[in-house]
């Protein structure tokens, strides 16, 4: 899977909160009507700036407080293609791979607002187009593999009806 | 080489012997929904083609984020939890029940040695009566409700040791607010927090909760406490299940260890807009104040509630004090002992058990530029519905104290 788009930076401690505020999640299922207020309260303007493809790219420690899944599909739906950060926290982690949002884990400091990003998830590479430079992947773990390539846990549970990792 | 409480308790669920960093699938032994995932969750089921729920008896679902229904759009996410419970025969908690992580405990259905999974971020709190639980999201939710199995990496743990006996109106929550602020919001991720020490022997199993509950807040996975006699009583006094305790060797393994002597702390304060940005309460004393809550997962027990009539008795409140009790049975325990009483003669609104106010979803929003302190577990920019307030944490004691006097307070002036 080759993902390729703009930059949107991001700080430190990005909790799901910000990502889906509390006052839209508990509303509706229409993951497409939430994807309207994503990261509302820290850029009121995020989702009118985003184009199909684009990056969310933040420090370490991303997605912490709630287990809320409508964070991931609220990304998803706002057609973000990946988050690339320092570190995730760990609700969020699981939550990205079950519903098929990839996660890039990589030092995000030579990364700026408006570059232009190609991920290669097979190869495990991320260029900085804007700045001719390459960046490694930390790798995901195997079960998160396994999730992933079958297109998040729904499908994986479709397929076997229980985990299977062997 | 010895284990961990979470590496034995994941050893034992997965019937192998695993250490850190490993992954299992193991068995739960409960699992349980709130009105903000379990839709999803519900959602994710019938895609996933199941038919029927592992076990009907080791699973809730709880009505408690937007309890009652403010809108119309939550009350039909509402009637599908309703549906779905009834169709399945699983446990159910409706509006006014109380917030889930009351309810778990309270109502016996988690007891120490158990594995445990919620869809809600604040499901470590059992952790204080050695279950080890976390939260997980509506996807997770789904495949547990079907397999009764989920998978894990069984975590690092960090241990916390904690010497000294808190000070005379230093409690649990400001123990653990200064944890937080030591170690930062993600000091413990990926890790399980191990709570030892005399510190934590003198709490009350209420008090311990809200040190557990807090451990997402640095992160951490799970907050794991050993068993003592006052667990194993106070558990005894709410479950019918057996149990068997889990204690972490002497030889254990830790990622890391850090020490503290709680015997010089003063109440803490966490300030907008994040959970580690904390300071004693002499650096923020005479911030004014629009409105208090004081409830939650993580301060809306009967110990909590006692304490704040303690101080409100008699006074008046200066600034708007909302109180939502953690639970039906709280609440009623509150009624006969005249606490309600106390805080509706000093001027408070006592609400619906359940998690509005700290959510945002309704019974308490803010309006814009007010300052509101909270004995909740979160202060993030808009959590309670309006990104243009400022929400501060403190213990119970200095809520109450705080909305007497209009601003921020030292509860420590109220000591009788």
């Amino acid at each position: 899977m080759d993902l390729k788009g703009q930059v949107h930076k991001f700080g430190d401690d990005v909790n799901t909160d910000y990502i889906i505020s509390g006052r839209h999640k508990f509303k509706t299922l229409d993951m497409k009507e939430l994807a309207k207020y994503v990261m509302e309260d820290l850029d009121p303007e995020f989702y009118s700036k985003v184009k199909a493809g684009d990056f969310i790219v933040a420090g370490s420690n991303f997605g912490c407080g709630s287990s809320r899944e409508q964070a991931p599909l609220a990304i998803i739906n706002a057609d973000i293609s990946a988050v690339v950060a320092k570190s995730f926290a760990r609700i969020f982690y699981r939550n990205c791979i079950n519903t098929g949002l990839p996660l890039i884990e990589c030092d995000t400091d030579q990364i700026d607002e408006g570059d232009e990003l190609e991920v290669d998830l097979q190869k495990g590479v991320l260029y900085n187009l804007s700045k001719g430079i390459e960046i490694a992947i930390t790798p995901l773990p195997e079960v998160m593999l396994k999730i992933l390539s079958d297109g998040g846990l729904v499908e994986h549970f479709k397929k076997y009806g229980a985990f299977n990792f062997d | 080489m010895g284990k961990t409480i979470a590496e034995k308790i994941l050893s034992q669920k997965s019937g192998k012997d695993v250490k850190a960093n490993d992954i299992v699938v193991a068995d739960l032994d409960f699992i349980m929904g709130q009105d903000g995932t379990s839709p999803l969750a519900i959602k994710a089921f019938q895609e996933m083609q199941a038919q029927r729920v592992f076990d009907p008896a080791r699973i809730a679902m709880v009505i408690d984020h937007s309890a009652p229904s403010p809108l119309e759009g939550v009350s039909e996410l509402h009637r599908q939890m309703r549906s779905f419970a009834g169709e399945q025969g699983i446990c159910f908690y409706d509006i006014g029940d109380g917030v889930c992580h009351q309810l778990m405990p309270e109502q016996g259905h988690v007891v120490p040695g158990n594995l445990v999974i919620g869809a809600d971020s604040h499901t470590c709190t059992y952790g204080a009566i050695n279950v080890f639980s976390t939260g997980v999201g509506s996807t997770d939710l789904a495949a547990g409700l079907i397999s009764g199995k989920l998978w894990f990496k069984v975590p690092e743990t960090f241990k916390f040791v904690l010497n000294g006996q808190l000070p005379a109106g230093v409690y649990s929550k400001d123990l653990i607010l200064h944890l937080i602020g030591d170690i930062t919001a993600d000091g413990a991720t990926y890790m399980a927090a191990e709570y030892v020490g005399e510190a934590i022997a003198d709490l009350s199993v209420e008090a311990r909760f809200t040190i557990s509950n807090m451990a997402i807040e640095m992160g951490a996975k799970a907050g794991l406490m050993e068993a003592d006699l006052k667990t194993m009583d106070w558990v005894k006094q709410h479950s019918t299940k057996s149990f068997t305790v889990v204690k972490a060797d002497a030889d254990a393994v830790y990622a890391r260890v850090k020490e503290y002597d709680v015997s010089c702390l003063d109440p803490q304060v966490a300030k907008p807009h994040t959970v580690d940005n904390v300071s004693p309460i002499g650096e923020v004393a005479g911030i004014p104040i629009q409105q208090g809550v004081i409830g939650t997962c993580t301060n809306g027990r009967m110990e909590d509630l006692r304490i704040a009539a303690g101080i409100l008795q008699g006074r008046k409140v200066k600034s708007r004090l909302i109180i939502a009790p953690s639970s039906r049975q709280v609440m009623l325990q509150a009624i006969r002992e005249g606490l309600i009483e106390i805080f509706l003669e000093s001027g408070a609104a006592v609400v619906t058990p359940g998690c509005g106010p700290c959510v945002g979803t309704h019974n308490g929003v803010p309006s814009d530029g007010e300052n509101v302190i909270s004995t909740a577990n979160r202060n993030f920019k808009g959590r309670m519905g309006n990104n243009r307030a400022f929400v501060y944490l403190g213990s119970p004691a200095t809520v109450a104290a705080s909305v007497i006097k209009g601003e921020i307070s030292d509860p420590r002036e109220y000591l009788r």
